[in-house]
């Protein structure tokens, strides 16, 4: 029981990562009808702003090491720290949820400044030639960010206060020995409360019900007179954001590295194809549910039965899923179908 | 007509033929005509040819070919081991089990199209890659890669007499080592194989039903048409030929690793095929050569090449031109390659087989105004 909920868990915050990437990939294909290959390098893009502001925030200075009385020993504080101990000391261990601040406007910039240079022209353009032209600014993306911060996983650490394990145990009345770190946790409600943000911009707001209308007759919606193309842009823009906060809050869990994004991108095609293209609550579902079945296969249990299904379960689901429901859990009728 | 065009196949090979037979020698003045990249050019233009037989025909784009490649790499590299040294066992094998597998595959992906198919063809690659990482270490080495050793069995060898020797045997055809010159020349004679049947295909029937499935599906099904069967028989015969250049790439260098089955190589042989020109004949080899032509002279430059080739620049520019153009070479080649995919798709969709053919209009345009000759015959061939 502790270890199945245990997995549970698992499965949810990395669930938590694929449903928010998926989103946002299908709110582009529903909207602008744009395959997007680039999606993951933008989520990968996130993660190093988070990246690149603890860099900037830890520029050292040397300092007197006052503990050692010997000799003259000097050790790297970063200045923030060293000029306002308390204030710099915090900014500094709460670097990553920071982070979300700066990634906000420059991830918003990114998206707008890809869709008006690059997606706009690509519209009318066969999903073979999309795919291919987002999988070279993939490949851009990546190679440029691999020459300024190397190749290696560069690890991030989470606010010292939530850096221990949760003791879940004890809240469900499991026993004591069932732990689960915090950060976690933060990332599980992050995620929902993300989703839960998106969707309600989308159902709640005038602006989400011009683009709910796009999506279902663009033509029409610009015959009232609305320009329903910037706003496409801007929802561009808005996913783009989705991805890159999942990629900040990530971090932590995941040392970034220049190729997290593609690792993550075949995930989540797959995760869009198995809930059916076009339908967000679909990228959701699928999202979490393969995060919770592939944490479940790679239980050693299982493993022992079925060798490798931690491997290939999430690839076995969506090969099942597209024979058996062509059109994924949640897809209509009518998208994607040439 | 039909004995123009079948004349014109006929020179279009010839000249392929010898292009590629004496690429040591008009290879010379570009520093390229040495036998591992020449190799190279043939092997990736075998693959690319065979990619072009699915997604220049049928239109349906595989994002899992790397998979039949590492398929190959793997079967060839068991034959080694088991049977003979002698490559063409090795490579009759690997065309076979790339060829059941590709129809394991094609049969289920092919039940979808557009980017679905695309996904799932991702899906399987993704899944044979993870599974040779990991489970199936015991057929293929897992992270160390398939490597040949002493205790091989090598039963043929052995029953045809031929020592075990204290050194790892090379790969031989009938005697004559593979390695080098020899092994170019036969990675050259797949290639122009693999060239005529890709013409072949071209001009047959079976070509011209995958060419109607490509250009409307549903209409095809309206006359009557099961186009299932056709797909099916691209997707094997792509297969096949991805098998084959993994066979040779064994071939060449008698080892396999799992990473040739990740899908940015499977992203490398689309970029060849689309570069060159999809649907054309010899478009996919000139994209594939063009690649590894470009990948292996941008690897080698470093910054020291660099400042000499600028040195002309004032000192005060200097600096900073080195800068930029160091971010695409050497390292940063993947960054060059995604640039070229980018320009490619945007400007040249058609690849350069498209541009060659632009070219040619305006200059028969400039022709006929100037000259205005009757009988300028459509090239429209290759």
């Amino acid at each position: 029981m502790d270890a199945l909920l245990l997995q549970v868990l698992n499965g949810l915050d990395k669930g938590g990562a694929y449903a928010l990437i998926a989103l946002g990939l299908t709110l582009v294909f529903g909207t602008l009808g744009v395959v997007n290959f680039a999606h993951g390098a933008l989520f990968m893009l996130g993660a190093f702003c988070a990246v690149t502001l603890e860099k900037i925030l830890t520029i050292s200075t040397k300092v007197k090491d006052e503990s050692i009385t010997f000799f003259d020993a000097y050790k790297e504080v970063p200045i923030l720290e060293a000029k306002y101990p308390v204030v710099g000391g915090f900014i500094v261990d709460y670097s990553v949820p920071f982070s979300i601040l700066v990634a906000i406007p420059v991830m918003l910039l990114i998206g707008l400044i890809m869709e008006r240079g690059l997606i706009r022209h690509f519209y009318k353009r066969p999903h073979a030639d999309q795919i291919l032209v987002t999988f070279g600014l993939a490949i851009i993306l990546q190679e440029i960010v691999k020459h300024y911060f190397g190749a290696n996983p560069i690890p991030q650490s989470a606010p010292d206060i939530v850096s221990g394990s949760a003791n879940i145990g004890a809240v469900f009345g499991l026993g004591d020995n069932l732990v689960y770190p915090w950060w976690r946790l933060i990332y599980l409600a992050f995620s929902l409360s993300i989703i839960g943000g998106v969707f309600a911009f989308l159902q709640f707001t005038t602006f989400g019900m011009v683009v709910r209308a796009g999506m279902q007759d663009r033509e029409m919606v610009g015959l009232l007179g609305i320009n329903i193309q910037r706003r496409f842009t801007i929802v561009f823009g808005l996913a783009a954001v989705v991805a890159g906060v999942a990629g900040v809050m990530y971090t932590p869990i995941l040392p970034p590295d220049y190729h997290m994004g593609m690792d993550f991108l075949v995930l989540s095609f797959v995760v869009v194809v198995v809930g059916g293209m076009g339908s967000l609550g679909g990228a959701v579902l699928a999202g979490f549910l393969l995060g919770i079945l592939q944490s479940f296969a790679s239980m050693n249990e299982i493993k022992s039965v079925l060798p490798g299904i931690d491997q290939i379960i999430i690839y076995l689901v969506a090969v099942i899923v597209l024979l058996v429901r062509p059109r994924g859990l949640m897809g209509r009728k009518g998208i994607m179908e040439d | 007509m039909n004995k123009m065009s079948a004349i014109s196949d006929w020179i279009l090979f010839f000249g392929f033929a010898i292009a590629v037979l004496t690429m040591p020698i008009w290879l010379a003045p570009f520093g390229a005509n040495y036998p591992d990249l020449m190799q190279r050019f043939a092997i990736f233009g075998l693959f690319a040819i065979g990619f072009n037989i699915l997604f220049g025909l049928t239109g349906y784009l595989s994002f899992g070919h790397a998979a039949f490649l590492g398929i190959g790499s793997y079967t060839a590299v068991w034959s080694f081991k088991l049977l003979t040294m002698n490559v063409l066992p090795a490579v009759m094998f690997s065309i076979l089990m790339a060829g059941i597998f590709a129809f394991a595959i094609g049969f289920i992906s092919l039940r979808r199209s557009g980017i679905y198919f695309s996904i799932l063809t991702l899906a399987f690659a993704q899944m044979s890659y993870n599974l040779a990482y990991s489970v199936l270490t015991p057929i293929t080495n897992g992270e160390t890669g398939l490597q040949l050793t002493l205790a091989d069995p090598r039963m043929i060898d052995a029953m045809a007499g031929i020592e075990a020797t204290r050194t790892l045997p090379t790969t031989n055809l009938f005697g004559m080592k593979m390695s080098g010159m020899p092994g170019f020349y036969f990675c050259a004679a797949a290639l122009i194989i693999g060239f005529f049947i890709s013409i072949r295909i071209f001009r047959s029937p079976f070509g011209v039903m995958l060419r109607g499935i490509k250009s409307n599906q549903n209409r095809m099904a309206y006359t009557g048409l099961n186009t299932r069967p056709y797909l099916i028989w691209a997707f094997v015969i792509s297969g096949m030929y991805a098998g084959a250049a993994g066979a040779l790439m064994a071939v060449t260098d008698p080892l396999a690793g799992a990473e040739r089955m990740q899908w940015t190589a499977s992203g490398e042989v689309v970029l060849m095929t689309i570069l060159g020109g999809a649907g054309t004949l010899v478009g996919p080899f000139l994209g594939a050569s063009l690649i590894k032509y470009f990948e292996n002279i941008f690897s080698a430059y470093n910054t020291t090449n660099l400042n000499q080739i600028f040195d002309f620049m004032p000192d005060s520019i200097q600096p900073y031109v080195v800068d930029i153009a160091g971010l695409f070479v050497g390292k940063g080649w993947h960054l060059t390659l995604g640039l070229l995919f980018m320009i490619t798709v945007i400007f040249l969709p058609g690849g350069i087989m498209e541009g060659v053919r632009r070219i040619g209009l305006l200059f028969k345009r400039n022709k006929k105004n100037t000259v205005d000759a009757g009988g300028a015959t459509p090239a429209a061939n290759s």
